[in-house]
This record gives structure tokens, C-alpha cells and sequence, in this order.
């Protein structure tokens, strides 16, 4: 068993168990701490088959920013998680046919090419050998051109996302005041002060 | 696949150094270290007496709006990398590409902008 094969069961079982901790952990932000762990071992795993950028935009944007979204949203529930916990047998079934559904989902996309292994021709480009190209390079010469379409929806997915979040979340606080530096700016010296003349031994 | 493999064989050593190391810092100082657990050890510690409410307390909706801006924003950067590793290859079509996408976020950056949505008051 050579080391490769070793490293990979290492972050596999990893994953695994650090996913079971997600969804039986206590303490929500446990579950977010276990998510995390869980991100980093799959990031170790795109990189074992060759996926450099995958595996560096994992951490990026799934640590750096998704994960820090998720401790926000845990601490922003006020929920009783010991009542939650309660209606589990009740989200059985709901929860159990959703991921049934991505089993199958899983299994279709892999059995296909193992059945059919003419199926993989229909990407644009094969994985490319490493040395002739990067990761990044690769990935870059397919996804502006030849996948312009779900390019282009991915930046209106984001756009939405953006709308929607000011939409629902902003709400405009009465009673702040703030700083207005151009109003600030604009007001002169004979806006702001005023002189008067007072006589001596008459007081304002 | 080899080669790849590696250079990133430095930092799967890291990894296992950090990982060693804190398991036997943790290790030592339950062996090395005074045993001498007391109940009053783990008790609350407040002023003295008992915390009223529970520590976890709700965060402003705000914080998630801000996390949720600068996913969108780090999802756009990350776009960038490989449109700029590639941009020989792809041309003025995958150029224009780029420029479209970032057309539609600057719409979106510019009515958060207006919006008011970047202030904290």
C-alpha cells in the first residue's frame, strides 16, 4: 500500500466521520466546527486526484466564507435545540427521501460512466495530464467559452442572491444619525459661528 | 499525478506535525499535570453568583447580510483566477465573457451601494 492510497483513507474516513458529527453533534456550532473539518478533508481529497483549484477554492470560499456564514445564521436562531431535537422521528421520512433522492442522483453520474464509458465524452475536455497543463489553466480555457451559458446564469444566480438578501435583511432604522461629510464640508464660517458684540457690563 | 502529489508532500508533513503536536500537548498535560478536579473548578464564574441568561446570545440580522455580500464577492474573485491564467488562450470572446459577468455583479454592487446595505450605521 503506497502512500497515496494511504493519505486518501486517512481523509476519507475523516470526512465521514467528522459528516456523522455534523448531524449528531449537540451543540449547533460544534456541527459548524465539525462541518469545517469535514470541508478541509474533502479539499485533501480533490487535491489526490489532481484538482488543485477545486481543492484551494474549497477552503476559500466553503472555510473562509460559507462556513463563517453558517456560525452567523447558528447564532442568529433563537431556537430551544433540545426541542428541535424532539420532532427528529417527525423530519424522518421528509429528510430520508431527500437523501435518497441524492444517493440516487450520485449513483446515476457514476454508474453512467462506469456502464457507458463513452458518457464521459461528452464534456467539453478531458482532464488533462498533469504537466501539460495546470489545474487552473484548464479549467479557465472551458468555462468563459464553451460554457458561456451556465456561466453567465451562475452571475445571475449571484445577483439574486445579493438582491434577495438586501430585500429580505435591510431595513432602514429610524432615529440614527449619521455623518454626512459633504454636508459637513459645505457649511461655511459664517454658517457655523456667529459673533456678537458685547458691551462691557452688560452681560449676553 | 505523481509530481503533483509531491509538492503538496510538505504540507501533508505540516499537517501531521501540527496534528502530533497538539495531540501530544493535550496528552502531556493530562499526564504530566496536578489532577486535582473540584466541582467548584467548572462552576460558573460571574460576579459570584449564577448567569441569568444563557450565554449564547442572537446576533443582528446584519452580520448575515454582510457574510452573504462577501460570498458573492469571494465567488466573483474566485471566477477571476483562472479567466486571468487563461485569458491568452480563450481571446476577446472569453474576454467579453468575463466582462458581462462582471457587468451583472457591478448591477447588483451598485444597488447595494445606493441601498445603503455597505453602511453600519
Amino acid at each position: 500500500m503506497n502512500l497515496e492510497v494511504l493519505v486518501f483513507y486517512l481523509f476519507a474516513s475523516i470526512t465521514v466521520a467528522a459528516a456523522v458529527m455534523v448531524i449528531s453533534a449537540r451543540n449547533p456550532v460544534h456541527s459548524v466546527l465539525f462541518l469545517i473539518l469535514a470541508f478541509f478533508n474533502a479539499a485533501g481529497l480533490f487535491l489526490l486526484c489532481g484538482a488543485e483549484f477545486l481543492a484551494m477554492i474549497l477552503v476559500i470560499v466553503y472555510v473562509g466564507a460559507v462556513a463563517v456564514l453558517f456560525l452567523f445564521v447558528v447564532m442568529m436562531l433563537d431556537i430551544n435545540f433540545a426541542e428541535l431535537r424532539q420532532g427528529f422521528l417527525q423530519y424522518l421520512p421528509i429528510g430520508g427521501l431527500i437523501g435518497v433522492i441524492l444517493l440516487v442522483e450520485l449513483a446515476l453520474v457514476l454508474g453512467s460512466w462506469t456502464i457507458l464509458p463513452s458518457a464521459g465524452g461528452v464534456a467539453a475536455a478531458q482532464t488533462p495530464a498533469i504537466g501539460d497543463i495546470t489545474n487552473t489553466d484548464a479549467l479557465g480555457r472551458i468555462l468563459y467559452t464553451h460554457y458561456l451559458l451556465p456561466f453567465q446564469l451562475a452571475g445571475m444566480i449571484l445577483l439574486v442572491a445579493m438582491v434577495g438578501a438586501i430585500v429580505l435583511t435591510l431595513r432602514a432604522r429610524p432615529g440614527v444619525r449619521r455623518q454626512s461629510i459633504s454636508a459637513q464640508n459645505a457649511r461655511t464660517k459664517e454658517l457655523a459661528a456667529e459673533l456678537k458684540k458685547v458691551s462691557s457690563g452688560q452681560g449676553v | 499525478m505523481d509530481a503533483l502529489l509531491k509538492e503538496y508532500f510538505p504540507i501533508l508533513v505540516f499537517i501531521g506535525i501540527a496534528g502530533g503536536l497538539s495531540i501530544v500537548m493535550i496528552l502531556a498535560s493530562l499526564v504530566a499535570g496536578p489532577q486535582k478536579p473540584d466541582p467548584e473548578k467548572l462552576s460558573a464564574y460571574e460576579c459570584g453568583f449564577d448567569p441569568f441568561v444563557d450565554s449564547r446570545g442572537r446576533f443582528d440580522v446584519r452580520f448575515y447580510l454582510v457574510s452573504i455580500l462577501f460570498i458573492i464577492f469571494d465567488l466573483e474573485v474566485a471566477f477571476l483566477f483562472p479567466w486571468a491564467v487563461s485569458l491568452g488562450d480563450i481571446g476577446v470572446f472569453g474576454f467579453w465573457s468575463m466582462m458581462i459577468f462582471l457587468g451583472v455583479l457591478t448591477v447588483g454592487f451598485v444597488y447595494e451601494w445606493k441601498k445603503g446595505a455597505l453602511e453600519w450605521e
